[in-house]
């Protein structure tokens, strides 16, 4: 299948707290470094799609980018806000409509554990009040329910954790950049069984910005450009076990994760054997567990001998959340997505510096997850 | 007495129920009542009561006190959460009235009770349900 898309530019705001500095202003800062990696202007741009959770609205950013009349349009779509906007911009340009775009994303939350309104997924007021509208409670029970199915060892989500560190300490963007012990992540305050707070990533801040072109015009923009072969999002099916969730069927079925992957390597033609990074949604280290297998990169209940090996360290033969993820990036909602994708296009260019893959990484993968039970994947080639 | 929704409960002869939808076209359940077919997409659910026992699908134990919506009594104690399956029908999400992980177990026989939540400004009692071990067969 020939490539169709390219991305030409990246921007990206350092991820954390930055105190002071508003969620768009972020969005600024990503979206003029994308365009002049790009070597462009906004005023070139034929569109542009973006959102935020918690930061405001994407369209605004127009009164400091600059008044150009452009189409602008506002995604939210939670978790997969960045992934949508990708979405959408690719269909913009396989359709024709345009030639040239961005795609930012960012946010800036509250600290601690996010609170969520029940009415805002139609739950009664009840569920809030009585202490189960948390999404760190679904992570421990559906990390323990795939413990017991697969027989894997609690251990195993310590030595993830410490990975995740690892690789952050590798990357000047991300937040968390200080290497911690197995027995420091194990240490920590318990916050929802099994899962302790090390295990967990942060709301936090940040932005990213994609400057998208028809990949028969990438070389105008840059001699590296990287191919978006594919894009792709599922929701839940009747059967799946999802965050806010009051009951679950009991006839069982796949996750959205595994939907929306299988779907990418069918839009790009290509297997997940073919995958040479991979970044997935690492809310704490069980999901990164569970998705490791969901979106068909090994098999149930073969991770913990993957990793006990290496393999999905930088220099292992599946690396996995070579930035530090979202555990050591912290999650600025509308933002972590394409957080994924500016990390995959830097080493598949080659720039990833210290957390780079060796061996000149070919195919990167990206996959987010997140409420009321929906999943986004990209497959990038160069 | 005062519930958190009563909406959520009905009587039944052994005791308090949870109330769910059932699908007249296709069985499937869910929990609490809603007005579509989550499964064969239709619109004919009608009121059914769920059975007050079942088994331990999934558990947690929550560790820190939630942001608001949640309305807890001031001292935090930490509080189990877990997915009981009700046999033939859905697998709920509640509170557990046990909340010692080494105490609970995937598959552990469980039972329906109405517990004491919060105190209102009254200093009425409002309850919620939670699942039990059930005794005869608990360690
Ligand atoms: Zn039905």
């Amino acid at each position: 299948m020939s490539a169709d898309v390219a991305i030409v530019g990246i921007g990206i705001h350092p991820f954390g707290r930055t105190p002071g500095v508003s969620g768009r202003r972020q969005a600024v800062v990503a979206a003029r470094a994308a365009l002049a990696d790009a070597g462009v202007g906004f005023a070139d741009l034929q569109f542009a799609f973006g959102g935020s959770h918690s930061a405001g609205d994407a369209d605004t950013l127009v009164s400091e980018l600059g008044l150009t009349s452009l189409p602008f349009i506002n995604v939210a779509n939670g978790c997969a806000t960045g992934g949508s906007a990708l979405i959408s911009a690719y269909a913009a340009i396989m359709s024709g409509l345009h030639d040239l775009g961005i795609v930012i994303g960012f946010d800036k939350h509250e600290r601690g554990a996010f609170n969520t309104d029940p009415a805002e997924h139609g739950i009664g007021a009840w569920y809030g009040e009585t202490g189960l509208m948390l999404t760190t409670q679904f992570f421990g029970m559906k990390i323990q329910r795939y413990l017991h199915r697969t027989g894997m060892d609690a251990g195993v989500l310590t030595k993830i954790a410490a990975k995740a560190f690892r690789n952050g300490a590798l990357n000047p963007k991300a937040w968390r950049r200080t290497p911690l012990s197995e027995a420091e992540i194990a240490a920590s305050p318990m916050i929802s069984h099994p899962l302790t707070q090390y295990m967990y990533c942060s709301p936090a801040e940040g932005a990213v910005a994609l400057v998208l072109c028809r990949a028969d015009r990438a070389h105008h923009y840059t001699d590296r450009p990287v191919f978006l072969r594919g894009a792709t999002l599922r929701s839940r099916r009747y059967g799946s076990f999802e965050v806010f969730s009051p009951w679950l069927a009991i006839e069982r079925a796949d996750s959205p994760t595994v939907d929306a992957a299988r779907a990418v390597f069918e839009q790009a033609g290509i297997g997940p054997d073919e995958v040479d990074v991979a970044q997935l949604q690492d809310t704490e280290s069980g999901a990164e567990l569970m998705h490791m297998a969901e979106t068909g990169l090994c098999a149930h209940g073969e991770q913990d001998g993957l990793i006990a090996e290496g393999a999905t360290e930088i220099g292992g033969r599946l690396p996995v959340n070579t930035d530090g993820g979202c555990i050591a990036n912290g999650e600025p909602i509308g933002a972590s997505g394409l957080r994924q994708v500016y990390e995959n296009v830097l080493q598949l260019r080659g720039d990833a510096g210290a957390h780079q893959v060796p061996g000149g990484p070919r195919v990167g993968f990206t996959h987010v997850y997140g409420a009321p039970g929906i999943s986004a994947c990209t497959l990038l080639t160069r | 007495m005062r519930t958190v929704d009563d909406s959520l409960f009905t009587d039944t002869p052994d005791g308090v129920a949870l109330v769910g939808s059932r699908c007249a076209d296709c069985g499937a359940h869910t929990f609490p009542r809603q007005g579509g077919c989550p499964r064969c997409t239709g619109d004919s659910m009608q009121d059914v009561p769920l059975a007050r026992t079942g088994t331990l699908w999934s558990f947690t134990v929550q560790g820190f006190r939630p942001k608001p919506p949640y309305a807890g009594p001031p001292e935090f104690e930490p509080y189990g959460v877990g997915y009981v399956e009700l046999p033939e029908q859905v697998i709920v999400e509640a509170r557990l009235t046990e909340s010692d992980p080494d105490r609970l177990w995937i598959g552990m026989p469980m039972v329906l009770e109405l517990v004491p939540f919060r105190t209102d400004d009254a200093g009425t009692p409002v309850l919620t349900f939670a699942f039990a071990p059930a005794r005869e067969e608990g360690r």
